[in-house]
């Protein structure tokens, strides 16, 4: 019985995992076919390097995703602190604009932005990306804090405001420090959406500036270049080699 | 890199933005205890009401006006026939669009999204039936591993979700692995992209995850005690499973299915690399006949009968699970 347990959990985690070795492998391949393997080498990674299309949507990617973690999890954080000091009719307003995005798919959201954009006679390109990004990224940071807020002592704000505290001061010294972890992972989640997203950034960009999901999108039907490949094996180790350094550290400091 | 520039407004709103933030901090440093933490929201309403509330208006105006702007239900009749449109310009012409034998119904887009609804159902029901017994192993107490495999089932996605749909292809291609070790095993070659199975397998392959961690955080929760008193009341391994566990999981369950059941109905890539184009889901229409047919009032229109039915199915959803389990995944 337990041999059968532990054999279907590794189908299923062979089945998630075939595509990404399938991936890696292809990434090593002398040819540019995806069917016939024509001996190991490393030229689509020295080819990634020379791409400019490939480097600039690295670089839109990653900048995009940073600044809108940022924007978002400064947005987020603030908007949690205030909606949890709020009576109950704003905050449940609150929640409710919290929920819609949530229950809004993907490509609704995009759209509307989109109409947002050309009604407005805004350009599309790299900041319209850049708003759309923090504007899906908020809604996820405010949620994860939410939860710590509503668990840490309600009257040690207060007890802080007693003793002296400037209402700032407090909000420093006593309320971030208690939701920090809530804080973190929103952050993190922000980070990850954003450097996932395709659907969003698709309807929100011009073809001029391209995310890695968006080029890999266009590069698709005529087949995607091996150095895509390449890049994204080598971007796959690095997150790996984070989270074990991460996971080593904090369980060595926990022990 | 020059048309990454930021254009001179976005420097104004960024600039107002921060002077906003700053101008609260200074606020609430000074020693004024009349600055509500409240206030703390208001960016954020700002700006959800901004790029969320507005462009959903937005979406609503342009579904019930025509090209001109003028109030019109037509864009939704378009939907139940399509060649609505095609038809009158004929009757304004002067011709019979009986006569000419094209007065059929166009069905496009009603099929489009019974196609949509059935393939998500099934995607749906796979991943469930897949994704239950991983989140009760998973779960189970005498299995160690579970945190571990938690972190197995992150990682895949960190991989770009394009990338790995794109893989799927290398695989089930013509001459790709699987037909290629079929014919090393003496097998004829089969058929296996670009048909409704392929899109079926990109969507199980992208949503299982979804499906598998909020039942394996609803089981996780669970009290072991729970089962090991009706064991001692006498329950055998089937009846504790059914009367406790199950029952456990049930907002697990829910949350699963929603996670699972809304992504697919909407999705535009998979079936396009997967299916071909022979395979069309209504994410798909509705990108099509934004930009490509460049139709923005019926492509809208389309957008809120998506809407209107994923709130629907939601609101169904919350009826079985009152307490609201279901996104508690985050």
């Amino acid at each position: 019985m337990k041999a059968l347990k532990r054999g279907y959990l590794g189908l299923i985690l062979l089945f998630l995992y075939l595509p990404i070795a399938v991936l890696i492998i292809q990434s090593f391949n002398a040819g540019v076919s995806r069917a016939k393997w024509e001996g190991f080498s490393f030229r689509w990674y020295q080819e990634l390097f020379k791409s400019p299309d490939i480097m600039q949507a690295l670089y839109v990617t990653v900048t995009i995703a940073l600044l809108a973690a940022a924007a978002s999890t400064i947005i987020g954080t603030a908007a949690a602190v205030g909606i949890n000091a709020m009576s109950r009719r704003p905050q449940s307003t609150m929640m409710m604009l919290t929920n819609i995005p949530m229950t809004m798919p993907d490509i609704v959201t995009g759209i509307s932005l989109m109409l947002l954009f050309i009604f407005s006679r805004v350009e599309r390109g790299y900041f319209t990306m850049l708003l759309a990004h923090i504007t899906f990224d908020t809604p996820y940071v405010a949620l994860s804090v939410l939860p710590k807020l509503r668990q840490m002592n309600k009257y040690s704000y207060e007890a802080a405001l007693d003793l002296g505290a400037t209402p700032g001061y407090a909000m420093l010294r006593v309320i971030l420090p208690a939701i920090r972890p809530g804080v973190i992972t929103g952050a993190l989640l922000a980070f990850t959406l954003s450097l996932d997203d395709f659907t969003i950034s698709y309807f929100t960009t011009s073809p001029l500036v391209q995310n890695l999901s968006t080029l890999i999108y266009s590069e698709a039907r005529k087949g995607i270049k091996p150095t895509v490949n390449a890049l994204s094996a080598l971007m796959f180790v690095a997150l790996l080699v984070l989270l074990v350094t991460v996971n080593h550290r904090t369980s060595r400091t926990t022990n | 890199m020059n048309n990454l520039a930021i254009p001179v407004w976005g420097y104004w709103l960024m600039g107002l933005c921060l002077a906003g933030f700053v101008w609260m901090l200074v606020y609430s440093l000074k020693k004024y205890r009349g600055m509500h933490r409240s206030l703390y929201a208001w960016p954020y309403g700002l700006w959800m009401v901004v790029f969320t509330v507005i462009p959903l208006l937005l979406i609503g105006y342009y579904a019930f006006t025509d090209k001109l702007g003028n109030f019109t239900l037509e864009n939704f009749a378009n939907f139940w026939d399509s060649n609505r449109s095609m038809k009158r310009e004929l009757m304004v012409q002067g011709f019979d669009p009986a006569a000419l034998g094209m007065d059929a119904r166009g069905t496009v887009n009603v099929s489009t999204l019974v196609y949509s609804l059935w393939m998500a159902l099934i995607c749906t029901l796979v991943s469930l039936v897949l994704g239950y017994p991983t989140a009760l192993i998973m779960a189970d107490r005498s299995f160690k591993m579970g945190a571990t495999i938690v972190v197995l089932f992150v990682i895949p996605m960190w991989m770009n979700f394009l990338l790995r749909t794109v893989a799927w292809m290398s695989l089930l291609e013509d001459s790709g692995l699987i037909n290629s070790l079929l014919k090393l095993l003496g097998f004829s070659k089969v058929q296996l992209m670009y048909n409704s199975q392929a899109v079926l397998l990109g969507m199980i392959y992208n949503f299982l995850p979804f499906m598998v961690f909020p039942i394996y955080n609803a089981l996780n929760k669970q009290d072991q005690r729970w089962s090991e008193a009706a064991m001692d009341l006498g329950a055998n391994k089937w009846t504790t499973f059914w009367k406790v566990t199950f029952p456990i999981s049930m907002p697990g369950i829910i949350s699963g299915i929603t996670m699972v059941f809304m992504p697919s109905v909407t999705t535009f890539f998979i079936p396009r690399v997967l299916g071909g184009g022979n395979t069309e889901m209504f994410g798909d229409l509705i990108e099509r006949t934004f930009l490509t047919a460049d139709d923005w009032n019926v492509g809208s229109a389309l957008s809120l009968i998506m809407m209107v039915l994923i709130l629907f199915s939601l609101g169904l959803l919350r009826r079985v699970d009152p307490e609201g389990e279901g996104g508690s995944m985050i």
